[in-house]
Parts: structure tokens; C-alpha cells; sequence
């Protein structure tokens, strides 16, 4: 039992350093949930601690990694074999192990053979067995040297040929039919595929994480691979997955910031005098009651300025969707983007449009480099104020989304002050971290002054406090 | 007024436990043809076994109100509903005075008053009296509480709360009792098993949180599905389940302005079992998307997927 709750407040600990706001009581309650629970089954011990340690879905990701490092690594030393193929997870060791012994003759081509049979089959036991297998043969972990699990992943999936596996499923899986496959078959089986391909990968990450972890042992595993929540993940750091993850926080984080949109303004406008003296009837005449007008929101127009060369990329997209998700709080939303030129986008993002849709039409529609493709905050600016600089209006609030990296060229910050004049407000948001701004060729400085705020925003919450505070 | 005599909280010994263990919980929910996955299972065994209330949240359309009934009918309690929405408030979801009774009595106090006889009760026997149990109403939390039956409390959407309603539960969730500062605090005779859902349209304080199990439910993964469309449409082929559901996970993976969800994947199986189709094809797919998806844009995004070709 000690035991247990060493192990637990460890685990705990690992999660809070991850980020989880973990609480004693919730560390408490995980205790008296495992007294409850058979812990010789993992599954079970998952869900007795993912139901009172995990209060949010999007920290689910974090608590899995670490709760693989705990314990999936100690059912194999628990079942006292050394690691290697025939410490598989829990249950299922006799059956495994023979299977791996006859895996273990086979070269390279037939294992491969053997995995494409067993995907197409779609069974489960022989994938985690050649998985398990493919993580000894490939992978070589050398515990003394400091690579990170994407390492051997990638090297144990290149063992496979991983790359030609959806070509080679495909043309095995397709039935000799006369009259040509059906297209809806066709998608349906190259999904399918490519989740029987994604459980595979699953099962080789897992299996090189448990040999990591017993070469090195969990607290030091649980910090090298210690990732960040997806609202924390930087926007000029994020890799394709933390994108993936940082889009699926997006939006709960979009149907916050909407329903608070339509919280009515409960605040009274000005007395409504005649309303007054009409209700004043049903009193004999007595200005009983002062009835009040309600307060009409203003509904200001929004101008996006937004840079998208390399560097930001990533941001901006983000930057767009939460522009459209609070579009009903503003008369008009017009979006440009630039990169040496700009470009208004208004018309391609039009709402009833998905995101990636929307992105693509940017990328291909949008002229935005006519020079080089570096970006040209100068020009931009001028272009921009020239063209429709008569727009800015005191109901006009305008965004600019950049990290202000001119090249060396020409900042012209004389039209952001201009522009802050006429505008009702005027925002930067830099997704640079605030102690990089002003170095090597970033002119935030020369801008800053102008603006009514510059909003550092590294990350999502940073960016859904900005428009919480700023916008809303 | 209930008496108080067991201690609320968690680990109070006593009542015997619903449920041994989570895979009896699973076994249970699906003899009410409520086919639970082993999280919902060990979240609904760990919240009986440990008295505390749990937090549902998830898309809608995953069955999350649909457990609370479920778990209602196998345990075979009440199932007391509280719907919150913007603006309820402690009468409406904790107990309320019932004043037009209230003020009843006073007035037919001063008509005994002035008939001649003995003199009446004085005031602070009126006060006492109408303070009592029968001018209290009882809202759906109080009635809970006070409940000698089993119950489950279901406390629906409780994200459409403000944040000062939400204060409100903490007191009840945590220790399964309610002040009432007339009458003093009534404790729970029996822990009720307690569910929140949420859609997670506003993050839920801290404070509430702690107090719970989370279960986050989504959409099931292939097999449970396969398995819910056979159970609630019975007579539906196999091979017709295979294939809605396939094409239903495949669409999940789409950016569609609303995920179809489970109910409504039930009606598209329901609607192409009807047209009497025995596979789904791309016509019959596309001339029905409309059962599953709810926005136009979806349903053609939806169509030119699912005729694209799969030549990647």
C-alpha cells in the first residue's frame, strides 16, 4: 500500500510539472479510487485515475504519455521477465511469446508480409506482436546516448517500410471485381486503412517508450518527453501534431468566447422617459417605476492585417478562425494578408466555409509576393494606407498580426500612427516571445508606440486572453 | 424535517454498494440496452463506491443524459432532473418559501385574532409555523436531498449556469447537504448517485471540478457503435451497420461545421433500413446525408468525399 502512494504522489507530481492543475484532494481521491480497483488490470487503474485526476479533456493527452511511463512499464518488471519481446502488456504473455518466437525467424520481407496480412485482417494481437518485434529488430536503443522516442519511432517504422504500407494495403485489399469499385468503398477502405496504420504506429511509440523507460527509468523519461498542454504549445514552435491538437482546443475555446457573445448587455442604457410616464399609468399616475432603454451594442467594424510569410504562418491561421468565430460582435470583418504585398481575403472567408478550406483559398488566391517573399512591413503599410486608408473610420478597430521582422527594410511606422489616429483602436499581436522583439531585424519598437496595445501571443491562451480582455 | 444521523461524505460506511465492480456496472447498463465503454463503466462504479458526484461532459448527442436515465433504471431509483439555464437560481433549482401560503395563514391568524375566546398564538408561534416543512417547496436539489427512496440526481447542462448559481451546488456536492437558514441544514439520508453534463461552453470553476469524478464522453469507437446501431435498430444487417459506421467515423474525420452524432447516425441506419437498402452506395449516401448532417455546407462536403475517389 505504501508502495501505491509513493508511486501515486509521484505520478502526480509528473502530472502537475506537465501542467495539470492537480490538487491534493484530487491525489486523495485517486488513492481511495485504486483501493477500489483491480490493479492488476491497467485498464482499470487508467480509468480510476483519468476519472479523479483529469478534470479536462484537453489535458487527456499528457495524462496518457505519463501514465504509459508509470505504468506500463512497471506491469513487465512486475511479471519479472526481463525486458525484451516477451514482456508483453498484461494478460496476454503465453500466446504472445510463442508467436514471437516464430516472428523472430522471419527476414525482413516476410515480417513485412506477415504485417500487411495481419492489417488486412485487421488482428489486433498479431499487429502488437510484430510491432513488439519490429521495436527489438530496428530500433537498436542505446539507452547511454540522449535520443528522443521520435528517434527510434522513426527508425522502427522505417524498419517496416511504414511509407509503402498504404499503397501495398490498397492494392491487396481491392476486390477483382468486373464492374469497377464502388468510389464509396474505395474511401471507406482507405480510411479504414489508415487507422489499422495508425494503430500500428501507436503500438511501435509504445513499445519504444516502455524500453526507455525501463533503460532509464520513468522520472527520467516523464521529463524528457514532457510536452506542453495544447494551449500552451507556441504557435512558432508547434510541430503538424501539436497543431492537430492546438485546432481541437480551438474549439471549445471558439464556443466560450460565442457564448459570451450572446450574453446579453445587462447593463441599463439611458431612462426612457415616455416608456416612464406610460408605465406610470398603472400606478394612478405615480412615477412609481423608471423604465430604462436597453443599451444597443456597438458593433465596431474589424480590420485584420495579417502577416503570413513562413515564420508565422502557423499563427495566423489561428488568428482567422477566432476572427471568424467572433464575427457576429462586429458589423464587418475585412481580412488582408500580406507578405512584401497585401491582399484582401474578405470574400474567401466566407462563413459558411470550413477552415482548411478557407486556408487553401488564401494559399492559392492570394497574391501576396511580388518581390522576394520576404516580408515588407513598410510597403504593406503603405499599399495598405493608400488603398484604403479613407476606410479607418472611429468605428474601425484594427488588428495586425505579425512579428514585425521588416528585413531591413523601410518600417514607415508614420501610417500606424496615422492609422491609430483615425481608428477606434488600434492592436499588434506579436507571436514572438516579448524579450525576442527588437532583436536582429524586428522594428516592434518603432510600431509600438502607436498602437493602443501590442499583445504578446505565444500561445492559445495568451491569444483567447487577447480577445477576451481586448476585443470583447 | 429528515433526520441527519449518518455523517454525508465520501467513504461513509453503511449502505450497501450498488455495484462490485466496473464490469458489473458495464454487464447492468446493457441489460437497459445502454452499451457503456469501460470509462463510463468505471466512472459510474468509482462514483458509488467513493459518494462523489460525477462530471459528464462531451459533444452533444453522446448519451451523456441518456447515462444518468439508464443508471437511473437499473438502480432502480427516481430520477429527479435539474435543467440549468442562464438565470436560475436558488428557488428554482434549491427549495423556495411558498408565500402566497405564507401569507395565507397570517391573514387567517388575524381573523382567529379578533373572534372573542381565548387569545390566539402569539407571533412567534406564527413565525415558527410558517417557517416549517409545510411551506417549504422543494426544488429539485432539496427534493434529492430529502429523498428516503434511492434517486439520481441529474444536474443537465450545467455549464448554461452563471458562475454564482454554480457556487450554489458546491455545498450539496460535496457533503450531500443543504442550508436552510430557517430550518437549519438537512443532510442526506442517502448519498444519491449525482451526474453533471456539460457541452463545455464555459469553463467550469475549479471548486466544482475537484468535487467530482470527470468522465469525458465522445464519440464511440467503431465496434461500440456497430454494437449501439444493432442494438436500437433490431433487425438491421450487419453488413448495413459495418457500412454506416465506417462512413459515419470517416465523416467525423472531416472538418464539418457539426459532427453527426450518435442519435442521428441511429436515424440514418433507420432511414436506409427502411428504403430498404441492404449496403450503403454513393447515391443512396448522398440522397440521405441530410438524416446525418445538418448543415448544407456539410452535406456537400460530405457528398464530393465520399465520391472522390480513393486513390491516394
Amino acid at each position: 500500500v505504501i508502495a501505491m502512494l509513493e508511486l501515486i504522489t509521484a505520478f502526480a507530481d509528473d502530472l502537475r510539472k506537465a501542467g495539470l492543475p492537480v490538487s491534493l484532494t484530487e491525489s486523495l481521491d485517486a488513492v481511495q479510487a485504486l483501493r477500489h480497483t483491480p490493479l492488476a488490470d491497467q485498464q482499470a487503474v487508467r480509468c480510476a485515475l483519468g476519472a479523479t485526476l483529469v478534470k479536462d479533456q484537453a489535458h487527456r493527452a499528457a495524462f496518457d504519455l505519463l501514465f504509459d511511463i508509470y505504468f506500463a512499464s512497471r506491469a513487465v518488471a512486475e511479471a519479472g521477465t526481463e525486458v525484451g519481446p516477451a514482456s508483453a502488456p498484461f494478460g496476454q504473455v503465453s500466446p504472445r511469446s510463442s508467436r514471437l518466437g516464430t516472428l523472430r525467424d522471419l527476414s525482413c520481407e516476410d515480417l513485412c508480409e506477415v504485417l500487411v496480412k495481419a492489417l488486412l485482417k485487421d488482428d489486433c494481437p498479431a499487429i502488437d506482436a510484430i510491432a513488439v518485434e519490429a521495436v527489438t529488430r530496428y530500433s537498436t536503443i542505446q539507452p547511454a546516448r540522449p535520443m528522443t522516442d521520435r528517434y527510434y519511432v522513426y527508425r522502427t517504422l522505417r524498419g517496416l517500410d511504414f511509407d509503402a504500407l498504404p499503397a501495398r494495403l490498397a492494392t491487396v485489399a481491392r476486390p477483382p471485381t468486373a464492374a469497377g469499385p464502388d468510389p464509396v468503398d474505395q474511401r471507406l477502405a482507405a480510411a479504414e486503412h489508415a487507422r489499422r496504420l495508425g494503430y500500428l504506429r501507436g503500438r511501435v511509440e509504445a513499445g519504444v517508450l516502455r524500453r526507455l523507460v525501463a533503460a532509464q527509468g520513468p522520472a527520467a523519461i516523464a521529463s524528457t518527453l514532457r510536452k506542453p498542454l495544447p494551449g500552451d504549445v507556441e504557435f512558432l514552435r508547434a510541430s503538424p501534431a501539436d497543431l492537430e491538437a492546438m485546432q481541437a482546443a480551438l474549439e471549445p475555446m471558439t464556443r466560450r468566447l460565442t457564448v459570451r457573445l450572446m450574453r446579453r448587455d445587462r447593463r441599463r442604457g439611458a431612462l426612457d422617459s415616455s416608456a416612464t410616464m406610460r408605465h406610470s399609468l398603472s400606478y394612478g399616475g405615480v412615477l412609481a417605476e423608471p423604465v430604462f432603454r436597453e443599451r444597443r451594442p456597438i458593433k465596431p467594424e474589424i480590420i485584420v492585417l495579417a502577416d503570413i510569410s513562413g515564420s508565422v504562418a502557423a499563427f495566423v491561421r489561428f488568428t482567422f478562425l477566432l476572427a471568424r468565430a467572433i464575427s457576429a460582435r462586429f458589423s464587418r470583418v475585412r481580412s488582408f494578408v500580406f507578405v512584401d504585398t497585401i491582399e484582401e481575403v474578405t470574400g474567401l472567408l466566407a462563413p459558411d466555409r470550413s477552415i482548411q478550406e478557407m486556408l487553401d483559398r488564401i494559399d492559392r488566391g492570394a497574391r501576396t509576393v511580388t518581390v522576394d517573399g520576404h516580408s515588407d512591413y513598410g510597403n504593406v503599410l503603405e499599399t495598405f494606407w493608400t488603398r484604403c486608408g479613407r476606410e479607418v473610420n472611429h468605428r474601425t478597430t484594427v488588428l495586425i498580426v505579425g512579428d514585425a521582422r521588416n528585413n531591413h527594410h523601410l518600417s514607415q511606422a508614420w501610417v500606424v500612427r496615422e492609422m491609430s489616429r483615425r481608428a477606434r483602436h488600434l492592436f499588434w499581436l506579436n507571436p514572438e516571445p516579448r524579450a525576442h522583439w527588437d532583436t536582429g531585424d524586428s522594428v516592434m519598437a518603432e510600431y509600438a508606440p502607436h498602437c493602443d496595445a501590442v499583445a504578446e501571443c505565444r500561445n492559445l491562451r495568451q491569444l483567447e486572453h487577447f480577445v477576451k480582455d481586448q476585443l470583447l | 424535517m429528515p433526520d441527519s444521523v449518518t455523517p454525508a461524505g465520501r467513504d461513509r460506511p453503511g449502505p450497501a454498494h450498488r455495484f462490485g465492480s466496473s464490469g458489473e456496472v458495464r454487464a447492468a447498463l446493457r441489460r437497459v440496452r445502454y452499451l457503456a465503454d469501460e470509462h463510463i463503466a468505471s466512472a459510474v462504479y468509482l462514483a458509488d463506491r467513493l459518494g462523489k458526484p460525477v462530471l459528464v461532459e462531451g459533444p452533444a448527442g453522446t448519451g451523456k443524459t441518456q447515462l444518468a436515465k439508464s443508471v437511473a433504471e437499473l438502480a432502480g431509483a427516481r430520477l429527479i432532473r435539474l435543467q440549468c439555464y442562464e438565470g436560475l437560481d436558488e428557488s428554482k433549482a434549491l427549495y423556495e418559501w411558498n408565500y402566497r401560503k405564507q401569507l395565507l395563514r397570517v391573514q387567517a391568524q388575524r381573523i382567529l385574532d379578533e373572534e372573542p375566546g381565548p387569545a390566539a398564538a402569539g407571533w412567534s408561534e406564527l413565525e415558527s409555523d410558517i417557517f416549517g416543512e409545510e411551506f417549504l417547496l422543494a426544488r429539485p436539489l432539496l427534493q434529492a436531498i430529502r429523498a428516503a427512496e434511492p434517486v439520481v440526481l441529474l444536474v443537465d447542462e450545467v455549464d448554461r449556469t452563471d458562475i454564482g448559481t454554480e457556487a450554489l451546488l458546491l455545498e450539496l456536492l460535496s457533503d450531500y447537504q443543504v442550508s436552510i437558514p430557517e430550518l437549519g441544514t438537512i443532510t442526506a439520508t442517502q448519498i444519491p448517485l449525482v451526474f453533471l453534463t456539460s457541452n463545455g461552453t464555459r469553463e467550469l470553476s475549479e471548486a466544482l471540478k475537484r468535487r467530482c469524478l470527470y468522465l469525458h464522453m465522445g464519440y464511440p469507437d467503431r465496434a461500440r457503435e456497430h454494437e449501439i446501431i444493432s442494438a436500437r435498430i433490431p433487425g438491421i444487417s450487419s453488413q448495413l451497420a459495418d457500412q454506416v459506421v465506417a462512413v459515419v467515423h470517416l465523416l467525423r474525420s472531416l472538418d464539418l461545421k457539426k459532427q453527426p452524432s450518435i442519435s442521428e447516425t441511429i436515424d440514418w441506419a433507420q432511414s436506409l433500413r427502411l428504403l430498404g437498402s441492404g449496403r450503403v452506395s454513393t447515391d443512396q449516401a448522398a440522397s440521405t446525408l441530410y438524416v446525418l448532417l445538418k448543415h448544407q455546407s456539410d452535406i456537400d462536403k460530405a457528398a464530393s468525399q465520399l465520391s472522390a475517389t480513393a486513390s491516394r
